[in-house]
């Protein structure tokens, strides 16, 4: 059963950031350092907001430009990261068109969106949810 | 873990110096084991930075940016706290504002920010993990709208999502002592004059961003606690009534009681207030509803105005325009406008300019009456002849009360209490301390509780409140009584607003369950000592204000607010008098 992260309509999103902060506690950590889902405004708050988060691509650019292997593709779409072969070389999150791959700076690695939907359960408005894909 | 590590980050204050473009980080852990950062730790940095007889628009007046020990870390501690000597009162200043700046001034990795000293030029700052960089901000001087300059500092700043941008209009460039400085462009430190402090400084914006990460002793029970809290907010009629509505909720409620001053007030209740109650916007106006960043509730309520180009056929722009009660009141009640497209572009005038809204309506409304009884003649207005419900003429006295071109206006820009004392009509300038009113003419509680609160908001001791406990359940008014409940209900919120909490979240974040946050944090404090330190914040700030002149005993009462009766029946001064007392006894303990 693989899963991804589905943004179910943007227009419903208030820009409170709650799935932002959600994704850090997976690591039962406070703030912002470690989110793979970022909420930014579309120029504005007054024109609403963007939800960037990895969309599991069938074919990543991602794992295409990483040199060691280290991101490699998840059967059913997206990515899986290996941190030991990770070198933090960066070509992952320049290599995404949606800008949807972070940088946790106390780790020096990419953080991505592993799928398990945890920040869903904390959109009170329904923007974002959890789906099967295959 | 000792109470000094789990402040962390929290503990570095960075202080910069405009005059020198220097900057400097302290570590300063007690401002935030002590007083839990916020409020506890504005003032004691006021007090450190601010000395005694300092002229507010003197680069030797601080602005200082505190957030405390829950901001980042729970859910609806979405609020900074400003401390500063303020242009309007010339005593106490203290603003509070939410959007994204507590989180941004967190995630940057510091507790508070100090700025001393006066830049020779314009200039904006930039704040992150790094540090500061003192930017020219001479292209961004005299613009007309502060819309435009946050348009640009997006596009020129990195950080869209996790920063803040804090900027002044043209009203805290020219030192107007109720010039606010807002933040992503719809929150506001509205009340008392930080924007002149600003604008004093040559300083037209402060942008901070930051993307930390804060570990805990028991990474369990903080996601417990976490869930636990999200749940029970989400749940919360709160999160319904504020989420659906926003604040414009209270414009019926408190019309139908006769408790919404009006015309000056000169009535308790205003006719066309349907118009403008928070239904009829929501159903007509309402283009968007946002959150500041990591609140659930999202009560930021835009209308969107769609308006024809006068010469253009098929031809129109769409304006985003914040609403909220105290605007509503102020701008809408206490001018009669009728319309809410002219209460809205009236709102949009006094937003762009960078005004406090409740202020500006309330000089706007005196002005009003000054010259109904032929104080003010039209032509000491400039040819202007201000009359209720005339938004256009509204406009325009907005617009000359900023460009400050004669002496009328010059006057009104110095806020009621000034305008009145030099044109007369005391009886009916309706200030506090030396700041506005607010928008609630609810009984003796309310008006007292402007007089008291450090702040001489409505926010401070919940005046408002207390006297819609006491007519539910129909407790008379005695002045001990009103003291007590104020000063308990202000030194309470010294607690919220130290961690910083938003006022909205009060019936979740009770003594008990900020306790608990607390424990989860490394910190034990039981119900009653968190208590002693929300009182030991307040006699600090009571102590700034009487060291720089302030008197409950000389407190000057308006009488308009003994003429117009409230809910409670007619104020008399009296009460008011005998409750200041019973105060000054409290506060001075």
């Amino acid at each position: 059963m693989v899963k991804r992260l589905s943004v179910v309509d943007v227009d419903l999103c208030v820009g409170c950031q709650s799935c932002m902060f959600a994704c850090n506690r997976r690591f039962g950590e406070a703030g912002l350092g470690r989110a793979a889902i970022h909420i930014q405004s579309a120029g504005g708050i007054e024109r609403g907001f963007v939800v960037r988060v990895c969309r599991a691509c069938p074919d990543p650019p991602c794992s295409r430009v990483c040199p060691t292997g280290a991101l490699t593709r998840r059967g059913g779409g997206g990515v899986l990261l290996n941190y030991a072969k990770c070198i933090a070389c960066g070509n992952c999150m320049r290599g995404c068109t949606l800008g949807a791959i972070f940088w946790d700076a106390e780790l020096d690695k990419p953080t991505v969106c592993v799928y398990c939907g945890y920040c869903a359960g904390f959109c009170p408005y329904g923007v974002i949810r959890i789906e099967e894909v295959a | 873990m000792t109470d000094m590590e789990y402040a962390g980050d929290l503990s570095r204050v960075i202080y910069i110096d405009l005059g020198r473009r220097v900057y400097w980080v302290e570590e300063k852990p007690e401002l935030f084991t002590e007083g839990f950062g916020g409020a506890g730790a504005g003032i004691r940095l006021l007090v450190e930075e601010c000395p005694q007889g300092t002229d507010p628009l003197s680069p030797k007046n601080p602005v200082i940016l505190a957030v405390g020990l829950m901001n980042g870390i729970f859910p609806l501690a979405s609020k900074t706290v400003a401390m500063f000597k303020s242009p309007l009162t010339g005593n106490l200043g203290e603003s509070h504002a939410g959007g994204r700046s507590s989180i941004a001034i967190r995630m940057a990795g510091y507790g508070a920010i100090v700025v001393r000293g006066r830049s020779e030029t314009p200039v904006y700052l930039t704040i992150d993990e790094n540090g500061a960089k003192f930017k020219d901000a001479s292209a961004l001087w005299g613009m007309n709208s502060a819309s435009t300059v946050g348009r640009i500092l997006r596009e020129v700043e990195p950080g869209a999502g996790i920063r803040t941008i804090m900027r002044i209009g043209k009203a805290g460039e020219k030192l107007i002592p109720y010039a606010y400085v807002t933040t992503e462009t719809y929150r506001h430190f509205g009340r008392l004059g930080l924007g002149a402090v600003f604008g004093s400084k040559n300083l037209k914006a402060i942008v901070v961003s930051g993307k930390k990460s804060f570990k805990f002793r028991s990474p369990k029970s903080y996601r417990t606690l976490y869930e636990e809290l999200f749940k029970t907010f989400c749940k919360s009629p709160l999160m319904r009534k504020y989420h659906e509505l926003g604040t414009p909720m209270n414009v019926l409620p408190l019309n139908m009681t006769g408790s919404l001053p009006s015309r000056n007030l000169q009535s308790n209740s205003f006719a066309g207030v349907q118009e403008l109650s928070g239904e009829n916007m929501a159903e007509k106006y309402l283009g968007r509803r946002t959150a500041c960043a990591h609140c659930p509730v999202s009560c930021i309520h835009i209308a969107a105005l769609r308006e024809p180009y006068e010469n253009e056929p098929y031809f129109y722009k769409t304006k985003m325009i914040s609403y909220d009660y105290e605007p509503i009141y102020a701008l809408g009640a206490m001018l009669e406008l009728k319309s809410p497209e002219g209460y809205l572009r009236l709102m949009d005038t006094v937003e762009e300019l960078g005004l406090d809204a409740m202020s500006t309506g309330v000089v706007l409304a005196w002005a009003t009456e000054a010259m109904e009884k032929g104080i003010i003649k039209e032509s000491d207005a400039g040819g202007i002849s201000l009359k209720w419900g005339d938004h256009e003429t509204y406009i325009k006295a907005v617009k000359r009360i900023v460009a400050m071109d004669n002496e009328f206006f010059q006057a009104l820009a110095k806020g009621v209490r000034h305008a009145s004392s030099k044109y007369g009509g005391e009886d009916f300038a309706l200030e506090f301390g030396g700041n506005e009113m607010p928008g609630y003419h609810t009984g003796p509680v309310a008006h007292l509780g402007y007089m008291t609160g450090a702040r001489h908001s409505h926010l401070d001791g919940a005046g408002y409140s207390i006297d819609q406990k006491m007519y539910k359940e129909g407790i008379k008014y005695s002045p001990d009584y009103a003291a007590r409940e104020l000063f308990e209900e202000e030194a309470w919120r010294q607690i919220l607003s130290s961690l910083v909490v938003c006022y909205f979240a009060r019936g979740v974040y009770t003594p008990e369950t900020v306790s608990r946050c607390l424990k989860t944090l490394g910190l034990e404090r039981d119900q009653e000592e968190l208590k002693e330190v929300g009182r030991a914040v307040l006699r600090k700030k009571y102590a700034f204000k009487f060291r720089e002149g302030f008197s409950l005993m000389e407190m000057r009462i308006p009488k308009r607010i003994c003429e117009t009766p409230t809910p409670m029946g007619t104020i008399t001064e009296e009460m008011i008098r005998a409750g200041l007392e019973e105060f000054e006894k409290l506060v001075k303990q």
